[in-house]
């Protein structure tokens, strides 16, 4: 036992310096102030520039991003045997389908709703629609 | 990088340690992952219940405000304040480990007790936000939040963001409650007798790991 705690130890000695840690400091701070000129300049922009759907892209990638160094550098995960790091990443891989699925579903539930609750279609679509319906219906 | 393993060895039929890590830190790794999940579930119900409302609260409408400055209209510099004190205790946080692995029992104390300062500054940062959304009206199942294009929102907005930032407040305090304790046992010298630092490294996996949940936190709620 203690042997193996050992040699744990000696392998990270050698692979620890204290430059990873900044330079992965000044991504995390250099993405998150990255995010906020995007929001801010789709503030005073009201919300022309980027367009929201891109600006959420963008957001998510960069998301990842942060995830991946903090993980992988802070975490150190990057730097530990192969096998150990696909023994944490291949369940990870569980979320890909656990978003797709939610959301797919949270979506369709929101258009199937939309189209069969009447309260909906009467209170909030009709109002829009009824100049061009009011003549088609005497 | 990752190491290489030998090929050729039976590496698995007991007595040797194939991943080189020591247990209770592998094992952190291991309850890292299922927590990911936990906090995964309440993201995506979040996600999906979005998906599923036709309107929404706008995140710059409601997070605009900062302390001592009143009405002022400062949408995301508060909560990017907090970002910045999680992003700097989580890096003071690998300078302890670091200082560990060089067996520098008086730097860890150092590191951990910034660590353990940005912690209670990222809570006490919560604490105003939560009490001045309270002020405002907002508390699970009470929303006074219009969506962005103005109908009446329902409370899921405002029962999401207690019950996430609740559930992560609650990581960072136990998690500061852990870095006490490894405080306190770096300065009985306990780790120095052991002659090895692990217990401060699997205490710096779980608060790193609260670093990254934040940051899913952050764009979940502030951003999108």
């Amino acid at each position: 036992m203690s042997s193996i705690e050992t040699a744990g130890h000696d392998n990270a000695h050698a692979s620890f310096d204290t430059r990873p840690i900044w330079r992965t400091f000044w991504i995390l701070l250099g993405i998150t102030l990255f995010e906020l000129t995007l929001a801010t300049i789709h503030i005073k922009t009201d919300g022309r520039f980027p367009p929201k759907l891109m600006l959420n892209g963008v957001y998510l990638i960069l998301t990842c991003a942060k995830a991946f160094y903090i993980i992988a550098e802070f975490m150190h995960l990057r730097h530990e045997i192969k096998n150990m790091i696909m023994t944490i990443a291949i369940p990870a891989c569980l979320f890909i389908w656990f978003i797709v699925a939610f959301l797919w579903d949270g979506s369709s539930y929101n258009q199937l709703r939309n189209r069969y609750d009447r309260h909906y279609a009467e209170k909030v679509l009709a109002p829009k629609e009824a100049p061009a319906e009011n003549p088609a219906k005497p | 990088m990752a190491q290489a393993v030998p090929a050729g060895q039976k590496w698995w039929s007991g007595g040797k340690s194939p991943f080189n890590v020591e247990y209770g830190k592998l094992m952190m790794w291991y309850f890292l992952m299922s927590d990911s999940f936990t906090f995964g579930a309440f993201l995506i119900s979040y996600g999906s219940i979005r998906f599923a409302t036709n309107g929404w609260p706008n995140p710059n409408e409601v997070f605009k405000a900062f302390p001592f400055f009143g009405e002022a209209n400062m949408p995301l510099v508060f909560v990017s304040l907090m970002t910045f004190i999680l992003i700097m205790s989580s890096v003071t946080m690998v300078l302890a480990v670091a200082s560990g692995h060089s067996g520098d029992q008086k730097k860890v104390t150092f590191y951990m007790i910034l660590t353990i300062l940005g912690g209670f500054a990222f809570l006490g940062c919560q604490a105003w936000e939560w009490s001045h959304l309270h002020g405002e009206g907002a508390w699970w199942g009470r929303n006074p939040f219009h969506n962005a294009d103005g109908t009446v929102a329902t409370t899921n907005f405002t029962n999401f963001f207690f019950t996430i930032t609740g559930f992560h407040g609650f990581h960072v305090f136990s998690g500061v409650i852990i870095n006490i304790i490894m405080l306190i046992k770096n300065l009985r010298g306990d780790f120095a007798r052991k002659g090895h630092y692990l217990m401060i490294e699997k205490a710096g996996l779980y608060w790193h790991f609260v670093d990254l949940v934040w940051v899913f936190v952050f764009t979940c709620f502030y951003l999108l």
